[in-house]
């Protein structure tokens, strides 16, 4: 599904990944997890195609395409969504309208037929109550005026809209009561399936006993320098990140 | 002394053609020697004059235009609006194309044969020391006198249409509205040309709204495929408890200069501006707004937005004067641009002008870029670059357009709007 190698990514002239190496295969749940500034947010930018990053070495392939040779756009319409750590508020575009339009450019590439108002409109009402979002959020602007947690909930309102391949979650937890997350977490397994992938990034393992992954990767200093079972998430939680920045510098 | 009579002979010249249309102003011979006192003893403003800074009225004074009628058939009008329509074509009222109001309450005919709103003609404008309005008074061909008396309601909006179709033609052309007491009127004006050469309108509206009585006025502006002239004047005043709501739509135009003066002489007045504007290529489009609050407890809000690309110019000036007496004011201005390329301009000047101490006032004015942030997250969910940056700019007129009331203006101004993104 995913396959990053050797990926070195630099912003405003200082490299922040230095190397990375990952692979996701098909229906496959990635924790990244790693101290803050380790270049978590730069990976799922430079996945998502984000202009402000330079890649300067290495390669990204989703199902085979090459990745970094598409713009933002083509990314997603090829099926990767990023829900974003810190999503925007774009006032007077409302949710809806803004939807409609990416579910049907999505659609126009895949040389799909629109979705008629009706299908769309029945869409957003099973998809929205999937993360309990409250239907008068889809009428209003996007994310203006959202709590954090509503910011957090219509993004993966809108990856369950989408529907993407792969799923790059940017520390959606944070920040969210235990309610909420739950409701995150019940919104991501409902569309966990043999077809699709999710890179969920947590500073926190909590988030894992909801979202159970398949492997635990540590991204520090730009690289990734310790993957495993996801007990490795429950050991970095009792003893913090102080052993593998040890084990690294050693 | 030779400087002088150049310029003399040349507003001479520009005002040649002008010279035997002179219907309304005849009916009032005080005004005449007015106007063309003015006429004579004022120059023509020039970017040295602080309201004219960004805005040659040298385009209009250097050209050669003449009174003509039409030649053509189909005028452009906003077709399904349901509403009474008062069509000139180049100036000239056309019998045939409008439909007048017929309603108990209500009067509408030509202001020149309207001797009640002849009498009150020139009452708000200004004639003595506007050199543009001056000629405007001095020549203009035709109106509309609208009156609608005590408690009626205008039971269907009055459409007036301003098209032009010839080459190089000028329309001078003013109206008088009155809504009395506790009645309630709604107006909507378009500009709109349709041929290949310039035209030049001007206009003048003097309007007043009586005690508890609303007036609405929608002003629409564009040009097709020719360039667009337009001075464009409108003067309210408020009686108390009224409300007066003016939108203003520039949706292209070579040369729009438009001035919105607006006293606010009753108390508990509500006063709504809105403005928005789009030039691009080399249009140039100019906003003069003045709200003078002269008495308490009222309250005007204003915003205009701005979109402002290729070469073109944008200008905003918003006066607002809140004066000794007038307490417990509430008066808001906005002005809100982003400007698309280097080579564009945008020139915002709120300016208020506030004597009273007790009152509530603040206006902001910002020019900036697209969020490009904004247009990152619409790509990341697959809106490809052209539909993201669409959908921002309707967003950001949006609010605007909006408070257009009625439901056909609005949809063809939002179809306008779409169309000139697509292009
Ligand atoms: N747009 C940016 N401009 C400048 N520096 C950045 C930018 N984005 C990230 N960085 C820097 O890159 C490093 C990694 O940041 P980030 O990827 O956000 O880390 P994480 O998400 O793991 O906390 C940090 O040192 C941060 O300051
Ligand atoms: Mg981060």
């Amino acid at each position: 599904m995913l396959e990053i190698k050797n990926l070195h990514a630099s912003v405003e002239g200082n490299e922040i990944l230095k190397g990375l190496n990952l692979e996701v295969k098909p229906g496959e749940v990635h924790a990244i997890m790693g101290p803050n500034g380790s270049g978590k947010s730069t990976l799922a930018s430079v996945l998502a195609g984000n202009e402000d990053y330079e890649v300067t070495e290495g390669s990204a392939h989703l199902d085979g395409e090459d990745l970094l040779d598409m713009g933002t756009e083509d990314r997603a319409r090829e099926g990767l969504f990023l829900a974003f750590q810190y999503p925007v508020e774009i006032p007077g575009v409302s949710n809806i309208n803004f939807l409609r339009t990416a579910l049907n450019e999505i659609r126009e590439h895949k040389g799909q037929e629109q979705l008629s108002a009706k299908d769309f409109l029945r869409l957003v009402k099973e998809k929205s109550a999937l993360v309990e979002l409250d239907g008068k959020l889809a009428n209003r602007s996007v994310n203006e005026g959202f709590s954090g947690g509503e910011k957090k909930r219509n993004e993966i309102f809108q990856m369950a809209m989408l529907e993407p391949k792969l799923a790059i979650l940017d520390e959606t937890d944070s920040g969210l009561d235990i309610d909420a997350l739950k409701v995150v977490a019940q919104g991501v397994n409902a569309m966990r399936s043999p077809e699709r992938s999710f890179l969920v990034i947590t500073h926190y393992q909590r988030l894992l006993d909801y979202i159970v992954p398949d492997v635990v990767h540590v991204l520090y200093k730009g690289r990734i320098v310790k993957s495993g079972p996801k007990e490795l998430a429950m050991e970095l939680e009792e003893k913090g990140y102080d052993w593998i920045k040890e084990e690294v510098t050693a | 002394m030779e400087v002088a009579n150049v310029i003399d002979e040349k507003k001479a010249k520009f005002m040649t053609p002008f010279e035997g249309s002179s219907a309304l102003v005849d009916a009032r011979p005080e005004l005449k020697s007015e106007a063309d006192l003015a006429l004579t003893e004022i120059a023509v403003p020039t970017t040295r004059t602080e309201a004219w800074k960004y805005t040659r009225v040298g385009k209009i004074v250097n050209h050669d235009w003449n009174i003509s009628p039409s030649t053509a058939g189909d005028i452009k009008e906003i077709t399904n609006l349901d509403a009474y329509r008062a069509i000139f074509v180049n100036g000239i009222y056309d019998a045939t194309k409008s439909n007048l109001p017929n309603q108990a309450g209500v009067t509408c005919q030509l202001l020149s044969e309207a001797s009640d709103a002849l009498q009150q003609m020139g009452e708000l404008s200004d004639h003595n020391s506007d050199w543009l309005e001056a000629l405007n008074m001095r020549y203009a061909q035709e109106g509309m006198a609208l009156s609608v008396e005590a408690n009626t309601t205008l039971d269907k909006p009055l459409y007036i249409v301003h098209y032009t179709d010839n080459t190089n033609v000028a329309a001078i052309n003013r109206h008088l509205i009155q809504v009395a007491r506790g009645a309630n009127a709604e107006v909507i004006v378009h500009y709109v040309s349709n041929q290949t050469a310039k035209s030049f309108q001007s206009c003048v509206i003097e309007s007043f709204v009586a005690e508890n009585a609303e007036l609405q006025i929608d002003k629409i502006q564009e040009e097709m495929t020719g360039e667009s002239y337009i001075h464009a004047t409108e003067w309210t005043k408020q009686a108390r408890d009224s409300r007066f709501n003016i939108r203003t739509v520039t949706l292209s135009g070579q040369w729009v200069r438009n001035n919105l003066n607006i006293r606010v002489a009753g108390e508990n007045c509500e006063t709504h501006l809105f403005g928005t504007y789009m030039p691009r290529a080399k249009e140039h489009v100019d906003n003069h707004t003045m709200v003078d609050h002269l008495v308490p407890h009222c309250e005007s809000n204003e915003v205009y937005k701005g979109i402002v690309t290729d070469k073109a110019t944008a200008v905003f000036n918003g006066k607002v004067y809140v004066r000794l007496d007038a307490q417990k004011t509430n008066a808001f201005q906005q002005n809100a641009n982003i400007v698309l390329s280097d080579d564009a301009h945008m020139y915002s000047k709120p300016e208020l002008e506030i004597y009273a101490d007790d009152v509530k006032c603040s206006h902001g004015s910002t020019t900036g870029q697209f969020d490009e942030e904004a247009v990152y997250y619409l790509r990341a969910r697959g809106i490809g670059e052209a539909s993201a940056r669409k959908l921002l700019v309707q967003a950001f007129i949006k609010e605007i357009v909006e408070a257009i009331g009625d439901d056909a203006v609005r949809e063809y101004c939002l179809n306008r709007l779409e169309e000139r993104l697509d292009q």
